[in-house]
């Protein structure tokens, strides 16, 4: 296989009709770093693909052999569990082997350099880097660095691409659509990864978007980004058909972003009250792992509207399909 | 060519210290400026003969269509000795000075360890004197180790030869410590550079705060930071009566301050480097750490401010802020890769495009600004062709176009973002103390037999 050649679907009968519909679509991409960087065909391509992929997870028998003979590296460099047990679970259900290489970013920066460290871990015949970095664009070098495909499992606050395309993923399956659709992204979105990635995604396929959070968390700048930007939950909740909240970091507290997490609830956190300013049908959404009782109450993560879980599940069949498209764009020689 | 004789004839005669702008003649005479005019060659018979009126030897050098200037001086260097010898020395960023037209250059004390006391200040000039190419002045540290907490030893340190004094790499925080270091520095009446940007605003910032960085996820350093730190200086010199130099200033606001700080008669100065003319933050946007400076590129608006604030003189003068570090630190991730770039070798036809060619300033403006001013500011006695001051002379094509090749660089260091551009303007030779130290043709010319002559502040 060469790179830019039409993307081969994968063999099983839950290859959509839709998918077929572009099937003269060239998957290009031997890295995700970014859904800055795609298209909304581009973006449609992949949710079609994990589509495709979703019932792999639901047979006795949970693989499929796309990627057997491939190697895929888990490369973290700041502490995930779920992030990487999802992209080992959809790397094996594609029957790649998979290794965990975590390292620790104080070493980088005064020995090894980053730059070494991948050469090094590609010259072991690595076909696919999953990496998270606490630096922003950090995943952009070590794709400049290698050969092999390089998927940003987070890059500091910059983006976290599989993330916004498995919320992207949940809302479209929830709700039919994503063209039209008034998406909430509520919390520390300044400092947010999964904020970005949803922001670009998102309106790319037609959704409108509005950030809310304090001030100095949702700064205005994001409008020129094509977001909206409030700072009053109560008045606009109930436009909304899909809020997305953001975990909030507590140890941010010390920079004062927010005076106290009570105080943050209380403006911001979707609470038991809250939920009844919302649509009855709202979709009800976050990156995980929860602070019950801050961002959101336990009830709200476990009520009705959520599907926090089926994110999770999501994330499996969004994961693979991205490991799966990158891969055709390696080619078989590399 | 040993005795310090040059004959340089027909060149474009730039000398604002005289306001002299004419095609003319100069003689250089046992290394000192002897006479400019369109007929000195003639009188001293030297065209034909290969010698001077006395009989010396005399080297001839044709500057027909060039411009013959006051050797360029530029006031912010970072040399990397002692301490990171690996990325600069002051041997290789001497070099690096003439191959740019410069025969002045001004060091800046955050080496390791810090030039914060009269020891260090006699190294470095004495590491320049071996060297042999250009004049070196060091910039003693205002405060010990540059901690900003305690004044460094300034009086020690001018009698061995500093001519100014700066935390440059950070500002000096603390605004007591800063009051008392104007009140302490004006006892000898030399300029405190200060590195504006406030560090709690400044925080990990990387790159300019606004929409690229928002973008990008990388923490940014807002023009608040900068414009703080200056507005608190302002008032603090104007208290103090110190001769006060903001550096490399970047933002429209930062003019702005200084802009109407001179209005009111406090005595400021600032200086501008060719990439806040040149280039905006959104250069960022591939996470190319060659544009990794300190301060970051700001906006259009900014650079259209300084451009502005160089042509109306509130900018007083033109800095490289030329600043090493070694491929393997610059391919480090862009928050950890550290600030700067390399400048010395490329200033003078940046400055040329952002300025002169666009229309803004003349030659004789831009050759005031980027050797009589900064001059002038050091208290050094260059930036002019007077008659008996020393003989540094800089010969500039201004029509030649060429493409910048870092990898021809005489410093150590290849940081930076101008590589492969085709700019016009070049520095064809360059004279110091009335000995050819760089020639377009040739190179760099190393021997340093010639130097005993040098000044040392």
């Amino acid at each position: 296989m060469t790179p830019g050649r039409p993307v081969q679907q994968p063999h099983n009968a839950a290859a959509s009709a839709r998918a077929t519909q572009r099937e003269s679509m060239v998957w290009p991409h031997r890295n995700l770093l970014t859904l800055e960087e795609l298209s909304a065909d581009e973006i449609n391509l992949i949710l079609e693909t994990a589509e495709a992929f979703e019932d792999v997870s639901t047979r006795s028998v949970k693989k499929v052999p796309a990627l057997r003979g491939r190697v895929v590296v888990n490369l973290f460099f700041e502490d995930s569990t779920r992030t990487r047990t999802s992209f080992t679970l959809a790397a094996q259900r594609l029957s790649a082997d998979v290794i965990d290489f975590t390292a620790k970013t104080s070493s980088l920066s005064k020995g090894e350099s980053l730059r070494d460290t991948v050469r090094n871990i590609e010259a072991m015949g690595i076909d696919v880097i999953v990496s998270r970095h606490p630096a922003a664009g950090a995943n952009h070098l070590i794709a400049r660095n290698v050969k092999c495909c390089v998927i940003n499992a987070g890059d500091g606050r910059h983006e976290h691409p599989t993330q916004g395309l498995l919320d992207i993923y949940t809302m479209r399956k929830a709700k039919g659509r994503i063209d039209g659709l008034k998406v909430a992204i509520v919390g520390d979105v300044g400092n947010s990864r999964v904020a970005r990635s949803n922001l670009h995604g998102l309106l790319k396929l037609g959704a409108q978007v509005t950030m809310v959070g304090p001030t100095t968390m949702v700064p205005r700048v994001f409008e020129k980004m094509g977001a909206t930007v409030e700072h009053d939950f109560d008045a606009v909740i109930g436009e909304f058909d899909v809020i997305n909240m953001l975990r909030i970091q507590t140890e941010r507290l010390g920079s004062n972003v927010f005076p106290s997490l009570n105080e943050y609830t209380r403006l911001f956190g979707l609470t038991n009250d809250r939920m009844k300013l919302a649509k009855p049908d709202v979709l009800v959404m976050h990156p995980g792992p929860i602070n019950r009782g801050v961002e959101m109450s336990g009830d709200v993560a476990d009520g009705a509207n959520s599907v926090i879980l089926e994110q999770v599940t999501n994330g499996l069949a969004v994961r693979m399909a991205v490991m799966f498209l990158c891969t055709q764009a390696l080619g078989a020689g590399s | 060519m040993r005795s310090g004789n040059i004959v340089i004839r027909n060149g474009r005669v730039i000398d604002p210290s005289q306001a002299i702008d004419e095609i003319a003649d100069l003689v250089i005479e046992d290394g000192k400026i002897a006479a400019i005019g369109s007929r000195v060659v003639d009188g001293t018979g030297a065209a034909k003969s290969g010698k001077l009126r006395s009989g010396a030897e005399v080297l001839e050098i044709d500057a027909t269509g060039k411009i013959l200037c006051p050797g360029l001086v530029d006031m912010h260097v970072h040399l990397r000795e002692p301490g990171n010898e690996d990325e600069e020395t002051i041997a290789s960023g001497s070099a690096a000075a003439v191959a740019g037209g410069f025969t002045s250059i001004a060091c800046m004390p955050n080496t390791m360890p810090a030039i914060d006391n009269e020891a260090v200040v006699e190294f470095v000039l004495r590491q320049a004197g071996r060297a042999g190419l250009c004049n070196v002045y060091p910039v003693g540290a205002i405060t010990k180790g540059r901690e900003g907490k305690e004044l460094a030893e300034m009086g020690q340190m001018v009698r061995a030869g500093a001519v100014a004094f700066s935390d440059d790499g950070r500002g000096v925080a603390n605004p007591n410590t800063m009051l008392r270091a104007m009140q302490y520095a004006r006892m000898f009446d030399k300029l405190l550079i200060q590195h504006c940007e406030d560090p709690d605003l400044a925080g990990d910032g990387c790159m300019n705060a606004g929409l690229t960085a928002t973008r990008l996820g990388l923490p940014g350093i807002p023009a608040l930071a900068e414009e703080v730190m200056l507005q608190r200086d302002i008032l603090l010199a104007e208290t103090t009566g110190a001769a006060y130099h903001a550096a490399h200033i970047s933002t429209a606001g930062a003019v702005e301050l200084v802009r109407r700080a001179k209005q009111r008669g406090i005595r400021v100065t600032a200086e501008v480097c060719p990439h806040h003319l040149l280039l905006t933050e959104e250069a960022v946007a591939d996470f190319d750490t060659n544009y990794k400076m300190n301060p970051p590129l700001r906006r259009q608006a900014d650079v259209d401010a300084c451009r502005v604030g160089v042509a109306d003189g509130t900018i007083d003068c033109l800095v490289t802020d030329h600043a090493p570090h070694g491929a393997d630190e610059k391919a480090f991730d862009f928050q950890a890769a550290p600030f700067g770039i390399v400048g010395l070798e490329i200033a003078l036809p940046l400055f040329a495009q952002a300025l002169v060619h666009a229309g803004l300033i003349s030659w004789p403006q831009l050759v005031e600004r980027m050797s009589t001013i900064p001059a002038q500011l050091l208290g050094i006695k260059k930036g002019t062709l007077r008659g008996g001051e020393d003989g540094d002379v800089t010969i500039i094509d201004p029509a030649e176009t060429w493409v910048i090749t870092p990898d021809r660089f005489c410093s150590r260091s290849r940081n930076t973002p101008f590589g492969s551009q085709k700019v016009t303007g070049r520095v064809t030779q360059t004279i110091v103390g009335g000995h050819v130290k760089f020639d377009v043709s040739s190179g760099v010319n190393y021997a340093s037999d010639a130097m005993a002559t040098m000044m040392v502040a």
